[in-house]
């Protein structure tokens, strides 16, 4: 429920930041559908399926870093009263993900 | 024949200084001192030349020379317009309503009595 | 070798340890050297009280029973903290704005500062932890029991109970020690979660070093590892290692719920967290603190499976495995470890507890029984609140040792686990529909809960103390009196679910149904519906929370709010009026009833009853008020305010401005106008008395007149009018100086027959020359007078010579009456003429206004206007008087007091 108040287009930095915020929202749901991946095997756990478990936890703890990297910087940033998301800051070297 | 020339004005010293300049050089001059009967003083003393104040009581000159320019009997009368307000729109006023000649108070005594010569064609 | 005494001591010299960090960390903290304290690394570890005991024994026994299930319990915070977007962030903020000391406060503030609520989230929260604390009591001594065990040759087996009475006392100490050192304004204590972070990395170091022995030291490496799992599946009961879909999904759900609901981990996410910033940390460090934890389960508990004998308790197997191996350094780390997640969960847990306990139960009775005592009965409540802080961890510590004590140990008590977090997990509801939900209410919330927790503790809690507990096997079996669908354990028929999932299942489900039903019908208070849409929408209005500290409320909070509503102005005076009525100096009155009854109906009128009655409740209500946000809604109404009545003013001021600039434009216009007539009329008059005096002046240059008699004349009009000029300009000198007010007068005592006489004298040779008659009545004019009689005098001859030269009558006649009315002198001057025409009788003051033939009267037309300006400044006036036989002027002056000069009457009097 964005404010209507909020431009209509934003600038490349602030998008970029927008779908970082985005990336983070759908991260924990990217994590379960990782974790019910298991049960769509049936059977024995094998150490196959230990490994995957594993793997997608750190993986999923590697994509964590990567967006706290962009969104802990400056979460408390924002302007008191101001509904606009922050605005990232000049020097952040963003680029696609 | 002595020239005609009649004096509009309500000052009685300044009157009385042009008639004594026109009389020494040889002028028959009459005074008027109100603004209200002037016009019909011009018609009864039918001067060559008038000198007309603007300040007048009751009426004032530039009045009177409108009045005299739309009368056919007084279109032609060359008048001389004394005025005290010597400023630019006056003159300007003035020479609209089609006066002949215009001086500021004071002014030189020859210098009007070459005004009246001239008006009166030498 | 490994003594009991070394263990101990070992274990003494670890709680020292301890006790030195927590001090340091603690004196640095109040020193303000919180850099290293507040950063987002000691934040993370502080969140491993999440891994208990429990955990760390009991990761392993988990897995040797049932496989890869036990990471469940990891990846439900995992998903948490890697979401903190959605969720964690705003409890956080919510939690900082609104200076939450715990979940139960963090419930009850929601809802309106519902102290059922508070009271409810309590009950719940300790006995869903109380067994948990038991759980860690069990730990400890069982692990003490193992190194008895197998050292039992070298020393007496130590007395299990006395092992954990030990334990429970030891921990009471330092819960006190550095949970309650002081009332920290924002329920923080720096020292404890340093001394946490440090045992969450023995913790970890412990679990990891074991696991690396495990897999490098006697497991042969991954793939034996691989290998022994194969076997441990093989030897496994039929399907322990087959993954249950509804326990994986389950567990997974209420590891995330109780995550975030557990007293504990709410105390070190939200009240603990000092900036928003730790989270993002925490949010990929904590789940790789939680990987790492469990990566090494699988191989110590197949290894422990393949190679401990048969019989051995799994879920000792992390001390175990060492001592098996005679690595006894090793195993003490692996002790520690164990130790470590057993005290830090109970330091943190207890506080947590303690902080609830004391904030929502036993201080809201301590208040009851103070009712209607004065403010001053008050002053000892921050002893009260810290005894009871005290007494509530004593209390709960007491409690999980007895329940230690009667319900035996055993496995009993290790199932307790999932249990208790099913039991906390009740709140979930309450709190998620608060942040995300206005609508959520507090009938709502408190049915909710009541509902869940009902049968969370039908369908599992009761059932879980055994056939011989609370339940009989009968009911277990076939429902309370035979209804079988009220079975405890297969509600409503649903069979064959897992007892926990099928608790979890319908606790949840009609918690969330109850809920939902309840806020849609219920209509919330105003100050509830404050609070929901200060919670649901903190992201949008709060900035995020940096560390404030937030005093007890005193009248100086009051005053704060009270300048946001009132002004700062108005709010200072009411203060100090206030303060001055209590007999005290300043802007602080004491908080009494009597004042608190008059804040609030002085309140009321600019905002409302209600929000007066709530802001000041709120601000009184105690330790979890949230001023700031008071303050911020006040501030919005205040500023609406305010910008209003601005943009009135400033429209007002415009319109103001405006008709100020158009009033001096026209003015000025005027003046131009007025100054262009005023030099034309200067120039003509100046200009005319110079044309006579150069006209004639040439005449006497080229010769003059022939006759004497002329010449002479000449001369004179030359003099008169030079006369004249001079008059003029003294005249026009004189009117500049009295329209600028610089004119000095001079008062003075003089009858006004003195005055009269002399202005008569000066005018008399004009009198006499117009032969005029003045007619006076002396006996009215022995007038005293005090003002300035010279400039009197002269508005008197400027009457006298007008009047006889103006006159028109023949024979020419001046009357001058006198007259006192009300305190003023009345002088008038009326003559036989024709006066004044009514048209020109408005303009006869102003300059140069003359009506006849003016070398009558031989002035330059400044007289009146000069005379109007001299009585002007001498409080008097000067009018025209119409309606009389002639021309008529009346002087009006003040005399006696009224005299602007009246005062100095008296002591000039005496001079005399």
């Amino acid at each position: 429920m964005r404010s209507p108040r909020e431009p209509l287009f934003l600038a490349r930095q602030s998008y970029r930041r927008r779908r970082i915020e985005d990336a983070a929202r759908l991260l924990p749901l990217l994590g379960v559908v990782l974790f019910l991946l298991p049960l769509m095997v049936g059977g024995v756990i094998g150490s196959v399926r230990v490994a995957f478990v594993f793997s997608s936890w750190f993986f999923l703890i590697l994509s964590a870093m990567t967006l706290a990297r962009y969104l802990g910087r400056d979460t408390g940033q924002r302007p008191i009263g101001s509904q606009s998301k922050p605005i990232a800051p000049s020097d952040d070297p963003t680029g696609p993900l | 024949m002595t020239r005609q020339v009649l004096v509009i004005e309500d000052e009685p010293n300044i009157a009385e200084a042009i008639s004594f300049i026109l009389s020494r050089d040889g002028w028959s001059v009459s005074t008027h001192a109100s603004g209200t009967t002037a016009v019909q003083a011009v018609r009864d003393a039918k001067p060559d030349v008038l000198i007309l104040d603007v300040m007048l009581p009751g009426k004032s000159g530039y009045d009177i020379l409108q009045d005299l320019r739309s009368a056919d009997d007084t279109r032609a009368l060359p008048v001389l317009m004394l005025t005290a307000r010597g400023q630019k729109t006056d003159r300007e006023l003035a020479e609209r309503l089609g006066v002949n000649r215009f001086m500021t108070k004071p002014f030189s005594n020859s210098e009007m009595l070459t005004n009246l010569r001239e008006l009166v064609g030498g | 070798m490994l003594t009991f005494n070394t263990l101990v001591g070992v274990c003494l010299l670890y709680v020292i340890m301890l006790f030195v960090v927590a001090f340091v960390a603690d004196k640095r903290a109040r020193r303000s050297k919180v850099r290293f304290l507040t950063s987002p690394m000691i934040y993370t570890l502080s969140l491993s009280v999440y891994c208990t005991a429990w955990t760390f024994y009991g990761a392993v026994g988990n897995a040797a029973r049932s496989g890869l299930e036990y990471v469940t319990i990891y990846l439900g915070p995992t998903l948490v903290m890697i979401g903190w977007w959605w969720f964690l962030r705003k409890l956080v903020r919510v939690g900082r704005s609104q200076r939450v000391t715990s979940i139960a406060d963090l419930v009850s503030s929601r809802y309106g500062k519902s102290n059922l609520l508070g009271v409810l989230v309590t009950l719940i929260a300790v006995i869903g932890t109380t067994p948990y604390i038991a759980l860690q009591l069990q730990s400890v001594t069982l692990s003490f029991a193992v190194f008895a065990r197998d050292r039992s040759a070298g020393w007496i087996i130590p007395d299990l109970e006395q092992t954990a009475i030990w334990v429970a006392g030891g921990l009471a100490l330092f819960t006190i020690l550095f949970g309650t050192r002081n009332l920290d304004v924002n329920e923080r204590h720096h020292g404890v979660v340093t001394a946490i972070a440090v045992e969450a990395v023995v913790k970890l170091v412990a679990l990891l070093a074991v696991g690396i022995f495990v897999v490098w030291g006697i497991g042969g490496g991954p793939q034996g590892i691989a290998a022994a799992m194969e076997q441990a599946i093989q030897a496994a009961p039929e399907g322990a290692w087959t993954l249950q879909g509804g326990r994986w999904v389950g567990l997974t759900f209420l590891s995330a719920a109780a995550f975030l609901t557990l007293p504990r981990m709410f105390q070190v996410l939200v009240v603990e967290n000092v900036d928003e910033r730790q989270l993002a940390t925490a949010s990929w460090a904590f789940p790789l603190y939680l990987f790492l934890m469990s990566l090494f389960v699988i191989p110590i508990a197949v290894v422990g499976l393949a190679i401990l004998p048969k019989g051995e308790n799994p879920d000792l197997f992390v001390l175990t495995l060492p001592l098996y191996f005679e690595q006894d350094g090793l195993a003490m780390l692996s002790f520690l470890g164990g130790f470590s997640s057993a005290t830090s969960m109970v330091i943190v847990a207890s506080i947590a507890l303690a902080t609830m306990v004391s904030n929502h139960i036993i201080m809201p009775i301590w208040l009851s029984t103070r009712l209607g005592a004065g403010a001053s009965e008050y002053r000892d409540a921050r002893q009260i609140l810290l005894s009871a802080r005290r007494l509530s961890i004593v209390g709960i510590l007491a409690l999980g040792y007895f329940y230690y004590r009667i319900s035996g140990g055993g496995s009993a008590l290790a199932a307790i686990g999932l249990i208790s977090f099913a039991g906390v997990a009740q709140v979930l509801p309450a709190m998620a529909g608060g942040l995300f939900w206005r609508g959520a209410s507090r009938s709502g919330a408190v049915a909710g809960l009541i509902t869940g927790f009902a049968i969370w503790a039908y369908t599992l809690f009761l059932p879980s103390f055994g056939e011989a507990g609370v339940m009989s096997a009968s009911v277990l079996a076939h429902g309370p009196w035979g209804i079988e669908a009220l079975r405890p354990q297969a509600l409503f028929g649903v069979n064959g679910l897992d007892p926990v999932v099928h608790a979890l299942f319908w606790s949840l489900v009609l918690n969330c149904v109850v809920f939902v039903l309840i806020s849609l019908l219920s209509f919330p208070s105003p100050l509830e519906r404050l609070q929901a849409a200060q919670f649901v929408n903190v992201l949008d209005h709060s900035g995020p929370a940096r560390g404030r500290s937030f005093n007890a409320a005193t009248s100086e909070d009051l005053l704060v709010m009270a300048q946001q509503v009132m002004g700062s102005d108005q709010a200072q005076a009411w203060f100090q009026a206030q303060a001055e009525q209590q007999g005290k100096q300043g802007y602080l009155p004491d908080t009494t009833p009597d004042f608190i009854g008059r804040l609030e109906r002085e309140l009321s009128g600019l905002v409302g009853t209600a929000t007066a009655h709530a802001m000041i409740a709120q601000i009184l209500g105690g330790a979890a008020v949230s001023v700031d946000d008071l303050l911020a809604v006040a501030d919005e109404t205040q500023q609406m305010l305010e910008q209003t009545s601005q943009l009135e003013a400033k429209q007002l001021e415009l319109t103001t401005t405006a008709r100020q600039l158009s009033e001096v434009n026209e003015k000025l216009t005027q003046l131009s106008i007025q100054k262009d007539a005023f030099l034309s009329q200067i120039s003509h008059e100046l200009r005319t008395p110079m044309t006579s005096i150069r006209a004639f002046s040439e005449i006497l240059r080229d010769g003059g007149a022939s006759d004497p008699a002329a010449a002479a004349r000449h001369a004179s009009i030359i003099h008169d009018e030079s006369v004249r000029l001079t008059r003029l300009l003294d005249d026009l000198l004189d009117l500049s100086v009295l329209e600028n007010g610089q004119v000095q007068l001079y008062p003075r005592h003089e009858v006004l027959h003195e005055v009269l006489d002399r202005a008569i004298a000066a005018t008399s040779s004009v009198i006499d020359q117009e032969k005029m008659h003045i007619h006076r009545n002396r006996s009215d004019e022995g007038v005293a007078l005090y003002t300035d009689t010279d400039r009197l005098a002269q508005v008197f001859i400027n009457l006298i010579s007008n009047a006889a030269k103006y006159c028109d009558a023949k024979g020419k006649r001046l009357a001058i009456r006198v007259r006192q009315r009300g305190g003023r002198l009345q002088v008038d001057f009326v003559d036989n003429g024709s006066g004044v025409p009514f048209e020109s009788q408005s303009m006869i003051f102003e300059k140069f206004s003359r009506l006849s033939d003016q070398a009558a009267a031989g002035g330059a037309g400044l007289g009146l206007a000069i005379c109007r300006e001299i009585m002007d400044k001498l409080d008097g006036s000067i009018t025209y008087l119409p309606g009389q036989s002639g021309g008529a002027f009346r002087v009006t002056l003040p005399v006696g007091s009224h005299s602007p000069f009246g005062r100095t009457w008296p002591s000039d009097i005496n001079h005399l």
